[in-house]
């Protein structure tokens, strides 16, 4: 954790502003893959709070995404045309209805997660694993059967609202709200629920509560992820979002390194960076992803990034 | 009735599908305590090397069909067993995560190479079984479903057998109660590992030409649907218990069918992991399973 991190956050969004000013000279295609990387680490080192530090094993995160990316379109398609008319607003009037739309994306998916996460984090392990995995896929079915947000078709036409700077910026406020979330003293709670959930509870922590935390904040932020990747795409359909991105993101988290927000990150620029490296050999290209990715966890079960291994886990 | 009867049928040989496959995923559970992911893909290429073998016999013949049906079996068992070898095996010692994340691997990695191999569209799968219906009042009873429900039959019963009347079955409820303690009782864990993968995989590939039987068009991701219910259905009987990986996948099976013949039907998917998800709240052992009180 940097010594300053309100600072480093200041900077981070200055920073996300100057690359928003300039984007017009860089290469679209890189702005593209910009995006979706800053989209993924958002999603990576939410679900990391969960999975990694509070350790429960999470696999519903692309449900809570699907959550905040239908309520935010949902949002936009509604007001933008009642408020701008056929030609569009300024940029702070769209700025501000993306931001309350991503607000309203990411609570309503905290809110789903409040929803899940209460009668579910009773259970450990594998179980919670699949019970979130099951919920994200009732979320999924749901959205499929829900006629006025375009059943099994999805919505289209999404106004192409996330821009550089909202990527960026929101992928500092996550990573700042989780660094400074887990090294407060509030946050110790968290590590101790993952560590000995019995001894913590024995000192006194409510560690339902903190499951319950981590659970609520980790989807808010895929809710937000959600938002803005439902305005990059520009359309949204339930089966981009079933288990598989699910587990696209826990392989993520596992890869960096439990625990570790900056492995995660890396691990997620990765993941996102590799299949467009091996757009060259088309075809294989995912038989060759999913071929390294056993590889990689042959070759350090630990996580890619994660470099003080054995010392740190009890 | 005659309504109630005809879904009651469908369900039961659906569902003994979802047995088969189920017991798999039970098995591995049971000794290795993890969530074999790539089971749902040996089940698509056991569907697969049908397609191509039944090209080989004469349609419609008892014997072509058996032939077909055994020789995916003896694939994929060898199948299955290579996974185990090369993917599992070396971190037999790592977390449960990391077994995972390599099993979703080897799943992503069946299911793309399929996807070169045999291509992204459907086909249809050729009727190595004799076809021919019968008629009971006003219930429909196609020798597919007859099929399925006998070899589902004979292969539970054989799979009994081996688990509660040989060596290598006492060797693996051994290993799943307590692998050191088998280990210090002169048992081979590696082998008989790969075994429960082998007769994990051979029923795999059973399930899946049935599958493709009664729902005659396979494709790579086939697995994917069948494969996340099947798992259901073993959580549902009590994972690790195979009476109850049988009984799972029956329940399962008809219940999905009853509820795609109603009004419902859009939420037939959402149904298995409803059950899931009660199943887990409130009886976290599924079904015959026992539960543990965890201690200090």
């Amino acid at each position: 954790m940097p010594p300053k991190p309100h600072l480093a956050l200041l900077a981070a969004l200055l920073f996300a502003f100057g690359v928003q000013h300039f984007s017009d000279q860089f290469n679209p295609y890189y702005l593209d893959v910009l995006t979706g990387i800053g989209i993924n680490v958002i999603l990576a080192v939410s679900l990391n709070l969960v999975n990694g530090y509070t350790g429960q094993f999470s696999l519903g995160h692309a449900g809570f995404m699907s959550v905040g990316a239908y309520l935010s379109a949902a949002v936009t398609l509604y007001f933008a045309p009642r408020w701008f008319g056929e030609d569009g607003g300024t940029a702070w009037q769209e700025g501000g209805l993306f931001l309350m739309a991503l607000l309203a994306g990411g609570l309503s998916a905290a809110f789903a997660g409040l929803l899940v996460g209460v009668p579910s984090l009773r259970l450990k392990g594998d179980y919670l694993a699949l019970v979130t995995l099951g919920f994200g896929e009732i979320i999924r079915v749901t959205f499929q059967n829900v006629e006025s947000l375009g059943g099994a078709l999805g919505l289209n036409g999404i106004p192409p609202y996330t821009t550089i700077f909202w990527v960026l910026a929101f992928v500092a406020i996550t990573i700042f709200v989780v660094t400074c979330l887990v090294n407060s003293t509030y946050g110790r709670g968290f590590l101790a629920t993952r560590d000995d959930e019995i001894a913590s509870e024995a000192v006194g922590l409510n560690t339902t509560r903190y499951k319950i935390v981590a659970f609520v904040i980790g989807a808010f932020f895929a809710g937000i992820a959600g938002g803005l990747y439902g305005h990059f795409k520009l359309t949204i359909t339930p089966t981009g979002f079933d288990f598989t991105k699910s587990i696209e993101i826990v392989v993520m988290v596992i890869l960096g390194g439990m625990g570790n927000t900056l492995g995660v990150i890396l691990a997620a620029i990765l993941l996102t960076l590799l299949p467009e490296v091996l757009r060259p050999v088309a075809e294989y290209r995912m038989v060759l992803y999913s071929f390294l990715l056993i590889v990689l966890m042959l070759a350090r079960p630990q996580g890619l990034f994660n470099f003080k291994f054995g010392k740190s886990k009890a | 009735m005659s309504e109630f009867l005809q879904q009651l049928l469908n369900g039961l040989s659906l569902g003994a599908i979802y047995a088969l496959i189920a017991l798999g995923y039970t098995m591995v559970y049971g000794v290795l305590r993890f969530i074999n992911f790539a089971h749902s893909d040996v089940f698509m290429v056991g569907a697969f090397l049908g397609y191509y073998l039944g090209k080989l016999v004469p349609e419609h013949t008892i014997w072509g069909g058996l032939a077909v049906l055994a020789v995916s079996m003896i694939g994929c068992a060898i199948l299955g067993m290579t996974i185990e070898r090369l993917a599992y095996r070396p971190l037999r010692s790592a977390p449960t995560l990391n077994v995972l994340i390599t099993a979703i691997g080897v799943s992503l990695l069946l299911e793309y190479t399929g996807q070169v191999f045999f291509g992204a569209a459907p086909r249809n799968f050729p009727s190595i079984f004799p076809v021919r219906n019968f008629s009971f009042g006003s219930v429909i009873v196609t020798s597919n479903q007859l099929i399925v429900i006998a070899v589902s039959v004979v292969l539970m019963i054989v799979l009994q057998l081996i688990v509660y009347r040989t060596k290598i079955g006492t060797a693996m409820r051994a290993v799943s109660l307590n692998p050191k303690a088998a280990a210090l009782m002169g048992v081979n864990n590696d082998v008989v590992i790969s075994f429960t993968f082998g007769l994990g995989s051979a029923l795999a590939a059973a399930g899946g030409i049935l599958y493709a039987l009664n729902y005659p068009s396979i494709d790579p991701l086939m697995g994917v649907m069948p494969g996340l219910k099947a798992f259901v259905a073993a959580i549902l009987g009590g994972i690790g218990n195979i009476p109850g990986a049988a009984l799972g996948g029956l329940i399962l099976g008809t219940v999905e069918t009853f509820v795609s013949g109603s009004q419902w039907s859009t939420y037939k998917d959402a149904i298995a992991f409803a059950i899931l998800i009660i199943i887990m709240l409130f009886r976290p052992a599924g079904l015959l399973g026992k539960f543990t009180v965890e201690k200090v």
